[in-house]
């Protein structure tokens, strides 16, 4: 039987002469196909006794089963070695750049604003929107500020001309977000008329306005964002609570004074100005006026249809301009809407 | 308002610090706007006198002077200025001194000859600019005396931003007041005597306007000099205070002004002509005011007048033509109050406003008006000499100041802090105010300087004012809480915004006041909405679109080499609209527009470089509004090209516009290649619908390609919408996946391969079924298109 161990070791070595997956089929018959050697020793098997047949049976399989596992084992290698072939060919350079749009970006102040919306929605704040050309009454008279009121000389107003070329007195571009205030109170007392009770307003107004007025600091339109918390139960303190709670979410840093500094506006009584302070790095101690704000005035309240003996609340003004330069350190607010793409693309 | 540190000390001094001091304002309300040193550090500087002055012997610029310092043996010290004179009084570096900029002065030898110190400019001291020589200072200045107290240089200037309710704040009186409610520390005001009467002139006053002038004083003065000199310690008052010296009479109505807060006006008695007159204008009457310029007046405006002619405008500017002059010898002087009411925006309205305008607009003190007169007289018959006449007064009724309740339980529900009726007490008595009590109440009357005190809520401020906004604490609030609403079927702007944003297309905010040649060019409007007080002609008209906006963002970024623009804008724009919602005459929607310029894809590597064109923006927009299916109609728009152009419907509604710049705007707009553009109504974009369920179908689709030659000139959209309304009820999808023309496709022809989705929900599709669809479409496509099968 020491032939068949020498044909299963020169069959082994006669697979491994090939990486060919055809030639190795064909190498294969010269053992196991029809006219190969085990075939044709199985074959010959007849001509032996019962006893001699079974023993030389029994070799004869144990050889042909070391040949096929060799000749697996063979196969599985060459395919190994294709797929590596094949692998080692298809090898890109990962380094190139991807293939895609590249992505644009939202204005840094809309990212203001949306953030601003974002944390005051999480206390239950209502968005609210309101014209940009606006009426006299609602950006003045209705906010307790009538014609020649000294207050007035605070808003450079950008007013129209009528179709016959005059100026129209009594039409103009917003100057401030607060008219939206005095719109949203008539529709919220419209919608509750029938309540004992109404319920309570909370809400934000986030647009632009307009001013004569253009510098470094200044641009003839910019934006704000009005508050506004009117209820049963809202005190001053709670607007210290609300604008201080804001601010230092909004910069996310508890290193960060808020104060209160008692100032005037027709439309709040007491009113405050806010300003706010880092209290450690390089703008440490530097007070920075953030807007305005105050109880609303009972007048307002009076004449938007609001009992000021039973409703009370707080309204705000924020400069979102001035937060999207602090928070980012742009040191120019003309660049905001001068569409530089260097500029706005450090936003995305 | 500005003014100097050491005055207002001279009627209040806490003991704070200036630093201090300004916090202290600023807390209270006056917010301290700059502050600044009269004078920079430096020391050792003292009065001295110089004594002699002789040639230097070695160079010809430079004397040798002697100088009295005060301390015995005279200085010898060397001087290169030109105005170096023997008795001139100087300030005199000693030994020892630092100067500002860091000079410190040593005894030197100058060429050979000793100095012990250098005699100074007003430069040199950092108080003035002026280089040109020795600061000259008064001939009784005291010799050895140090310079910074001599000229209290110490003192420092601050400039309050007052807001328009703090008028009482506009004087150094007030201010004093206001210190001394905030710290408690008492103030003192300069003693007023009235003027000994020695002469019998007067002057009738007639009120003819009781509401707007309810109270007149004036007196005749004779015998002034109107040259005497303004004493130093005034005009430097006055200077530290923003007011350049003018003429003694004129500095001293300035500065009783500043001390008291009653502007004053000073006439030549001898250019009047009868009674005083406080009267409304008549229509068209004219009057030349002191700054020169003749106004001719509405009805409302006040006026002073003889029986002749206006000679003021009360509160605002005198009259060129009875003002007093330096040859003025008699003069009559005018201390009034005019309502708020008849002085509010009159000067603002003629182009001006004057400190007195600014002052009685917001309400000066009537219950000093006499006082002022008399204050004025004193420092007249001081400085000036002349002899007083009586106070002539006329009086009607003065503003009511009616008494105003404070609850305490309303303190602390406004505030939110608990104050006690006993502490609310203290505050208002800080403030002076006339106050009772009824029950738990506080009965308060405002003082007649108070304009700003009329209700509950007035003094609420007050009491948060003295208590110290810092003190009230900042609370969480409470609420009863609900959810805000969520709408589905409304989507935010915020992710339309976002849409854009990731596909490419930054976002930009332009100006919604714009060029009148964009709302021609891009709107064809030539009747825009116009402002009355525009900043700049480009920026004059209210915008109708965003596209000019979008234009100019690709002009800016191509001069800056940015070579691939992709922009949006959401903003609203303006139109007349009668009745107009919710501001009558005007319609405000707001609206979205995007613009690509350049290559379709950003510059990259194994992609075909090629400019972005109509197709590439169209599917921005179908993608914007997916999955909601948009029509596309040609039409002309005056901004874009009348071949590739089109007008965007959703439900049957026009929504927008798509298309190519035209190309006539291309050239006008030097643009090297023809940007593409969309511009839509943002609520159309707000509207989402909620999905629907249909059931998914188990069974394997067919698929089956259709190529079919039709005229060039036939819109898809035509076709797709006829084979839609068409299809047999196993059809699921129609898509266009190729548009060829050219070889083996005739002229004027064109061919389009549809891919056709075909499956039913219930069973496996047999063969017939699906030829059978596909043979019903292509009867539908010959007889309705006349289109013809491509194999």
């Amino acid at each position: 039987m020491q032939n068949l161990d020498q044909i299963a070791q020169e069959a082994t070595a006669a697979f491994a002469e090939t990486d060919d997956p055809d030639a190795l089929e064909q190498i294969k018959a010269r053992y196991l196909g029809k006219s190969g050697q085990i075939t044709e020793l199985l074959k010959g098997m007849g001509k032996l006794s019962p006893e001699e047949r079974k023993t030389a049976g029994a070799a004869i399989n144990r050889a042909k089963e070391a040949i096929e596992a060799s000749l697996n084992a063979r196969r599985e290698a060459i395919r190994r070695l294709a797929l590596e072939a094949r692998l080692a060919e298809e090898c890109l350079d990962v380094t190139l750049p991807g293939r895609c749009e590249s992505r644009g970006g939202l204005h840094p102040v809309t990212r203001t604003l949306e953030r601003i919306e974002a944390l005051f929605g999480s206390i239950g704040f209502e968005v609210a929107d309101g014209p940009e050309i606006e009426a006299d009454f609602h950006n003045f008279t209705a906010l307790n500020t009538p014609e020649d009121h000294p207050a007035r000389s605070m808003h450079d107003t950008f007013y129209l001309q009528d179709e016959q070329g005059q100026a129209a007195k009594d039409i103009l571009l917003r100057t401030h977000t607060s008219p939206v205030q005095v719109r949203y109170m008539q529709a919220h007392v419209a919608k509750y008329a029938g309540l004992d009770t109404m319920p309570e307003i909370r809400v934000i107004a986030p647009g632009r306005v307009y001013r004569v007025d253009s510098d470094a600091t200044h641009s003839p339109m910019f934006h704000q964002v009005e508050g506004l918390w009117i209820g049963e139960n809202v005190s001053f303190a709670d607007l210290k609570g609300v604008v201080a709670d804001f601010l230092r979410r909004f910069f996310e840093t508890d290193d960060m004074q808020v104060r209160f500094r008692p100032s005037f506006f027709p439309f709040t009584e007491p009113s405050a100005e806010i300003d706010a302070a880092y209290m450690s790095g390089p703008m440490k101690g530097r007070w920075l006026e953030v807007g305005g704000c105050g109880m609303v005035h009972p007048n307002v309240l009076r004449h938007v249809g609001i009992d000021p003996e039973k409703y009370l609340g707080f309204a705000f003004g924020m400069g979102p301009d001035r937060l999207t330069m602090l928070r980012y350190g742009v040191n120019d607010l003309r660049l905001f809407f001068d569409g530089d793409l260097r500029f706005l693309r450090q936003f995305v | 308002m500005k003014f100097s540190e050491s005055w207002l000390r001279s009627f209040v001094n806490p003991s704070v610090s200036g630093d201090e001091l300004s916090h202290l304002l600023t807390m209270a309300g006056l917010e301290v706007e700059e502050e600044e040193s009269v004078a920079p550090s430096f020391d050792h500087v003292v009065v001295a006198r110089v004594i002699e002055v002789n040639k230097h012997p070695d160079a010809d610029r430079l004397n040798v002077c002697r100088v009295d310092i005060g301390r015995g043996e005279a200085q010898q010290i060397v001087c290169g200025a030109p105005n170096v004179a023997p008795g001139l009084m100087v300030p005199c570096a000693l030994p020892g001194a630092n100067l500002p900029g860091d000079f410190k002065i040593k005894l030197a030898k100058v060429r050979g000859v000793e100095s012990s110190g250098m005699l100074c400019s007003a430069k040199e001291l950092g108080i003035a600019a002026d280089a040109s020589g020795l600061l000259v200072l008064p001939a009784d200045a005291p010799v050895g005396a140090d310079i910074r107290s001599y000229l209290d240089l110490d003192d420092r200037l601050l400039t309050l931003k007052l807001t328009p309710n703090r008028a009482d704040c506009l004087s150094l009186t007030g201010l004093a007041r206001e210190i001394a409610a905030l710290t408690g520390t008492p103030a003192t005001y300069p003693e007023t005597i009235a003027a000994t009467v020695s002469i019998s002139v007067q002057r009738t006053i007639a009120l003819d306007a009781p509401e707007a002038c309810p109270l007149y004083c004036g007196r005749v003065i004779a015998g002034v000099d109107a040259r005497a000199a303004t004493p130093d310690w005034m005009k430097r008052r006055l200077e530290r205070s923003g007011i350049r010296s003018i003429s003694a009479l004129v500095d001293i109505t300035n500065y009783v002004m500043l001390e008291i807060g009653q502007p004053l006006h000073a006439f030549d008695n001898t250019r009047l002509d009868g009674a005083i007159h406080a009267r409304l204008s008549r229509a068209g009457e004219k009057i030349l005011l002191l700054n020169e310029q003749t106004l001719e007046l509405q009805e409302d405006v006040l006026l002073i007048a003889d029986d002749k002619h206006p000679v003021a405008m009360a509160g605002i500017m005198g009259g060129e033509d009875s003002g007093i002059t330096l040859d003025t010898t008699e003069m009559f002087l005018e201390s009034a109050f005019f309502a708020p009411r008849a002085i509010a925006g009159r000067a603002r309205r003629y182009g001006f406003v004057s400190d007195a305008s600014h002052r009685f607009e917001r309400g000066v003190d009537f219950g000093n008006t006499r006082r002022a007169l008399e204050r004025a007289t004193q420092l007249i018959l001081e400085i000036c000499g002349g002899q007083a006449g009586p106070v002539c007064e006329a009086k009607a009724t003065l503003p009511p100041r009616p008494a105003v309740r404070l609850r305490p339980a309303r303190v602390t529900k406004v505030l939110g802090v608990s104050l006690a009726a006993e502490q609310i007490g203290k505050l208002i008595a800080r403030l002076d105010f006339d106050c009772t009590r009824e029950g738990d109440d506080f009965i308060v009357t405002p003082p007649s300087y108070r304009f700003d005190i009329e209700i509950e809520e007035d003094l609420i401020e007050e009491i948060a004012r003295l208590y110290g906004y810092d003190n009230i604490p900042a609370s969480a609030p409470r609420a009863a809480l609900s959810m805000l609403p969520q709408t589905e079927s409304a989507r935010p702007l915020s992710r339309v915004r976002q849409i854009l944003a990731d596909r490419g297309f930054q976002e930009v905010v332009n100006y919604a006041f714009v060029d009148s040649v964009w709302e021609s060019d891009f709107a064809a409007n030539d009747a825009p909405i116009r402002l009355a007080n525009p900043i700049a002609s480009q920026m004059s008209v209210m915008r109708s679109t965003l596209i000019g906006g979008l234009i100019a963002n690709v002009v800016t970024n191509l001069k800056r080499k940015q070579n691939r623009v992709r922009v949006f804008e959401t903003g609203r724009c303006f139109f007349r609209d009668t009745p107009g919602i919710p501001v009558r005459g005007f319609r405000q929607p707001w609206k979205i527009a995007a613009l690509a310029y350049g290559s379709a894809l950003p510059e990259q590597w194994g992609s075909v470089a090629r400019s972005a064109d109509f197709f590439d923006i169209k599917g921005e927009i179908e993608l914007l509004l997916a999955p909601a299916l948009v029509r596309f109609e040609k039409a002309a728009h005056p901004a874009l090209h009348p071949g590739r152009s089109a007008r965007v419907v959703l439900d049957g509604k026009a929504i927008g516009l798509v298309g190519e710049l035209h190309p006539q705007w291309v050239q006008k707009y030097e643009l090297p290649l023809a940007p593409v553009l969309f511009e839509l109504e943002l609520e159309a974009l707000k509207q989402a619908k909620l999905p629907n369920y249909a059931e998914v179908s188990r069974q394997p689709p067919a698929i089956r390609d259709l190529a079919i030659v039709v005229d060039h000139k036939l819109e898809l959209q035509q076709l797709l919408e006829g084979m839609t309304a068409h299809r047999p009820a196993i059809v699921q999808d129609i898509r266009l996946f190729d548009v060829y023309t050219g070889k083996g496709v005739a002229p004027g022809e064109k061919s389009l391969a549809f891919r056709i989705v075909m499956q039913d929900t219930q069973k496996t599709l047999q063969d017939a079924e699906v030829d059978a669809a596909m043979q019903k479409l292509v009867n539908y496509l010959q007889q309705a298109f006349a289109a013809q099968l491509r194999v």
